[in-house]
């Protein structure tokens, strides 16, 4: 068990809630609403916190990106798993554990549903662009990807299997340079 | 095509093949059976596939076969995670998986078949993921919430394993010669272990009355349908069918399960509870 007391001086600290994260098309709550309500600016302080936790595989989105952080309230966060064997599931649950730990959110639990089922749709917009700007193609229908190293539309898949279960291994047939596309669920 | 020998049945063995089947059905009641069945399936298929890693004839074909080995044991953990749950006696799926013997496992024979090879494997896939894509498409609607949400989410990921061992099988029965004929053999060795997805025995059939399972006899058209489309497009003929072979879903099974499980099962039997 981590605690704070053990982790370099400024980690332990609260974080400042900023509002970076959040489901997009979440309006801030009113200040007059925080005062009657301070569950309410609980809730947005956890979804800053959450904000803050990359995906272990993809460091560049944040588990709120990824649209795997499904709800908050004071006291718990709701958690899904994106695909069934991902072995990364266990380490973004503990990844969050020690995010809210270490902002002081010792007693929010962390809860895991199955229902309904993640799909690359709750992915953010921001997650996409920033999925895109680090080299992975974002999730789409169209048949053919766009290649995220200069952007021509002249690609094949080269294995519906990559790198991690979410990818796909895509080649671009302009650049030739080779890469990962997020497979569409 | 060579046929295999057909299955000699002992006199006064009944058709079914399950001739020395113990008359216990669904020990541990009807959902704890089925949730047996199913994770059984997906961990010996998982594990199988797992012995390709780093064998496989390309990088690409070895990324794919983990990679659907990997989500056949992500099912395995939520079926049998909530199969411990359900029994309620502090098993989880890391006990049902590494603490159960051959006898008390529910998986189907074609499962457990040698990996052989890669056009053998790519049969066994294609038989299996076919028929676990259209048992899920159903399961989605389970009476048990954990079911129906595992196989909402996993009937996704199993489409890509049956399109991907139909495109092998397809590949490899219209190729070379040599291709060809490990093909037709791979599907030879295969094709005895079908009707068993199809077997509704007693428990089965009680967990479809009661809303958990999915009655397969349902989809077998469909799945001969498809079965037949992809060996059409391969330029294959399907094997003729032989007597099946029952038992696996009431634990019996063929020599192969044994040495599965010896491997898999080795360290936590020789340092139990041992961790990272």
């Amino acid at each position: 068990m981590v605690t704070a007391a053990v982790r370099p001086p400024g980690e332990g600290a609260p974080r400042k809630a900023v509002r970076c994260g959040g489901p997009e098309g979440r309006n801030p709550a009113p200040y007059f609403k925080d005062v009657l309500d301070p569950g309410l600016r609980r809730g947005d302080e956890i979804w800053a916190v959450l904000a803050t936790v990359p995906d272990p595989e993809i460091p560049v989105v944040s588990v709120v990106d990824l649209g795997i952080v499904r709800a908050v309230t004071p006291d718990r966060v709701t958690i899904t798993p994106t695909y069934t064997g991902c072995p990364a599931t266990q380490v973004i649950e503990r990844d969050i554990r020690d995010a809210l730990d270490a902002a002081g959110f010792r007693d929010v639990a962390i809860e895991t549903t199955l229902a309904p089922p993640w799909t690359t749709d709750w992915i953010t917009e921001s997650g996409k662009a920033k999925l895109h700007a680090y080299g992975i193609a974002p999730p789409s229908e169209a048949a053919t990807a766009t290649c995220p190293q200069c952007g021509s539309a002249e690609t094949e898949e080269l294995s519906r299997f990559g790198s991690t279960p979410c990818k796909a291994l895509w080649r671009c047939r302009a650049c030739l340079e080779p890469f990962d596309r997020f497979k569409c669920h | 095509m060579a046929s295999l020998p057909p299955i000699d049945l002992p006199r006064g063995a009944t058709g079914d093949g399950s001739f020395d089947a113990p008359a216990r059905d669904a020990v541990g009641g009807v959902l704890f059976d089925t949730l047996l069945r199913l994770g059984d399936d997906s961990l010996i298929l998982g594990q199988r596939l797992g012995e390709w890693c780093g064998h496989a004839p390309s990088v690409e074909v070895d990324l794919s076969l983990a990679n659907m080995a990997l989500d056949l044991i992500g099912q395995a953990s939520h079926f049998l995670n909530h199969a411990g749950a359900v029994e309620g006696k502090g098993r989880d799926g890391d006990a049902l998986a590494f603490r159960r013997d051959v006898l008390d496992f529910r998986n189907c024979w074609l499962v457990e078949q040698p990996n052989g090879d890669f056009a053998q494997t790519m049969a066994r896939q294609l038989l299996f993921s076919t028929w676990q894509e259209m048992l899920f498409g159903r399961l989605q609607a389970s009476a048990d919430e954990t079911i129906a949400a595992v196989a909402a989410k996993a009937v996704k990921e199993v489409r890509y394993h049956a399109e991907l061992s139909a495109e092998w099988v397809i590949r490899l029965g219209d190729g070379t010669d040599e291709s060809r004929r490990r093909m037709a053999d791979g599907l030879d060795w295969m094709w005895r272990f079908v009707p068993e997805l199809f077997e509704m025995d007693a428990a089965a059939a009680e967990s479809a009355a009661q809303g958990i399972g999915a009655d397969v006899s349902l989809f077998r058209e469909d799945y001969d349908a498809r079965i037949r489309a992809v060996l059409a497009q391969a330029t294959l003929e399907a094997p003729a069918d032989q007597r099946p072979i029952l038992g696996g879903r009431r634990g019996h099974h063929s020599e192969h399960l044994g040495h599965i499980l010896a491997p898999m099962q080795y360290l936590p039997r020789t340092y139990p509870d041992a961790t990272w």
